[in-house]
């Protein structure tokens, strides 16, 4: 401790200010600030090139009053969200659980579950549209039916969020497979002593260990969700039926409209929904450390 | 992710698998469940392989599901030369490889200064730079589409002249953006390193600079090395900042520029296979080579220590 509390040089001084100075302001001036401006912005009509008028809450009212994409965004986003949380996240775990055994082929298994994971979500879109698409997909042609599974507004949704879980269950596998292997075995003996089957072992023991997993896997899920992006764009702009909060962000700036103020309140409902998880994933982050 | 032998088993008994038992049914279903899964998992990317080696007119003919004719290359050089692949390769090239080796030099550094040296607010900082990772990109999007658009930069650097539709600005946002989560991964590893390893340095003279470089960088060799593979991969896989940031559609990195295989009117899905090979070709490849690295990044962030 004495070395820490010692005093530094002035070479030592300056290394550290032009280091964390660096650090501190690209952090500001790249995320933090823009988060800050877009929260400003978003009380303003501005356009990006005239002046910039103070509107107040006119752009929430409008969003929530006459903008009707916004409201199948904030559903699409809440199923995305439902999807890759009580399905696929679950279905993550299962495996992890099921493959943190002495398995023959266990790392083919894993291999197979994550491949997904390293691809682009861009990807992940195209690859959706030779298994969906209506004349000639894979799906339609096994199947037989007829169904437009990319084009038709009532059901592309969910065909999109089963692309999209493809790619989270394997990640989630891996995070919890880590975790399992972190728990200690004599737990797991000590369940199996005292007369739990497997189940009963995983749900009273294991589980209630894995808490801090859980913490993650969840923030994982929710940011993951909130951030949903690529894959519907790649599929069809985020449109007709794969509205989300992220694209119409993105449609409002960079489309020939521009309204940048509009756009910032979609983004800061957006940051609202977000920050509520990320204090909760932090706070189980830094509480060892308090 | 190695596994020993369980105690109990029998000398001169196969060591990975637990041969000590007779087949049991149970283990038979669980078998058979994850091969289900595996393949049902490999499926998708064996359909957008097969679909790339065939003709269009011949898929459009018989559909996916059905034996080849002919299996060609075809589509491949197609999308090498005439969608220019080799180009796109390169602007991500130009735009990942500094932009990850600037985010682990300057997030190691941070991380260092944070977990080994005693900064005041060090803790506050590292929690603003962890939520900054976290943020949704869509929440900054907006001003920093604008700031990109308002900040100069000489013309030998940017076309434009502005940050916004260059290579260093796509740089620029790439290290910040992930630099929270390689500050908050590398703090937590610097932390298990021995403390009487600097404060013998200390001891000799050592300033923070030597301490930082000399001492404590070379100790990160794994840590890197997982964090290097996962940051090329998200990076490499990157769709959005440069969608938003990015206007020459020649300066767009591969995993965008993937959108140029679509025809306007007619898009050839058995060409669009084959580009998606292509392009996810680079991260797979990462994914075999350095399997471990990349399992040791993805689990780096989420369990702790």
């Amino acid at each position: 401790m004495a070395a820490k509390t010692r005093r530094y040089s002035a070479r030592d001084v300056t290394v550290l200010v032009i280091g964390l100075g660096v650090a501190i302001a690209v952090n500001v001036s790249v995320i933090w600030g823009p988060t800050l401006a877009s929260v400003g912005l978003s009380g303003t009509d501005w356009n990006g090139i005239g002046p910039i008028e103070w509107v107040g809450g006119q752009n929430y009212h409008d969003l929530s009053a006459e903008y009707p994409p916004f409201w199948s965004a904030v559903r699409n986003n809440v199923l995305w969200l439902g999807f890759l949380g009580l399905v696929a996240t679950p279905f993550g775990l299962f495996c992890a659980v099921l493959l943190d055994r002495r398995l023959r082929l266990s790392r083919f298994y894993q291999s197979a579950l994550y491949m997904p994971v390293v691809l682009s979500l861009a990807v992940v879109g195209f690859i959706a549209q030779l298994v969906y698409s209506s004349d000639y997909g894979v799906l339609n042609a096994v199947t037989g039916l007829g169904v437009d599974w990319l084009g038709d507004s009532s059901i592309n949704i969910w065909v999109v969020m089963v692309a999209a879980g493809w790619r989270h269950v394997g990640y989630v596998m891996i995070i919890y497979l880590a975790g399992l292997k972190a728990v200690d075995p004599a737990l797991k003996e000590a369940a199996a002593i005292d007369g739990a089957d497997e189940r009963q072992a995983f749900f009273r023991v294991v589980f209630p260990t894995l808490r801090p997993v859980n913490v993650i896997v969840l923030v994982i899920t929710v940011i993951e969700a909130l951030r949903a992006f690529d894959i519907v764009y790649a599929i069809n702009k985020g449109r007709n039926g794969l509205e989300l909060l992220s694209v119409l962000v993105t449609e409002n700036i960079v489309g020939e409209a521009s309204r940048i103020g509009f756009g910032s309140a979609i983004a800061v409902i957006l940051l609202v929904i977000s920050m509520g998880f990320i204090v909760v994933y932090l706070s189980q982050m830094f509480r060892e450390e308090r | 992710m190695t596994l020993t032998a369980p105690a109990s088993a029998p000398p001169g008994q196969a060591r990975r698998a637990p041969a000590r038992r007779p087949v049991r049914p149970l283990r038979v279903l669980l078998h058979a469940f994850l091969l289900l899964v595996a393949l049902g998992w490999l499926l998708p990317l064996v359909l957008a392989v097969y679909a790339s080696l065939r003709p269009y007119e011949e898929t459009a003919r018989l559909g996916y599901v059905s034996l080849p004719e002919q299996l060609t290359l075809d589509y491949y050089t197609q999308a090498w030369t005439q969608a220019e692949l080799p180009r796109y390769y390169l602007n991500t090239l130009i735009i990942v490889v500094p932009a990850v080796v600037v985010t682990l030099l300057l997030a190691s550094f941070t991380a260092f200064a944070i977990a080994r040296l005693r900064i005041p607010g060090r803790r506050t900082l590292l929690i603003v730079f962890t939520a900054g990772n976290l943020l949704p990109p869509q929440v900054l999007i907006t001003p920093l589409y604008t700031l990109y658009t308002l900040v100069p930069l000489p013309a030998w650097l940017s076309d434009s002249q502005s940050l916004y539709d260059s290579y260093l600005g796509l740089i620029l946002i790439h290290v910040a953006f992930q630099f929270g989560f390689c500050v908050f991964v590398m703090a937590n590893f610097m932390r298990t390193i021995p403390e009487e390893i600097s404060e013998a340095a200390l001891v000799d003279g050592a300033g923070v600079w030597k301490r930082y470089w000399r001492l404590t960088l070379p100790l990160c060799r794994p840590v890197l090395a997982a964090l290097s593979t996962l940051q090329f991969t998200w990076m490499y896989n990157d769709f959005l900042w440069a969608l938003v940031l990015m206007s020459s559609g020649d300066k767009l990195p591969v995993t965008s520029a993937l959108n140029n295989l679509r025809g306007q009117f007619f898009t050839d899905y058995n060409l669009l296979a084959a580009g998606s090979m292509l392009v996810a070709l680079p991260t797979l490849i990462v994914f075999q080579l350095l399997h471990k690295q990349f399992v040791a990044g993805l689990t780096l962030g989420s369990t702790k220590g």
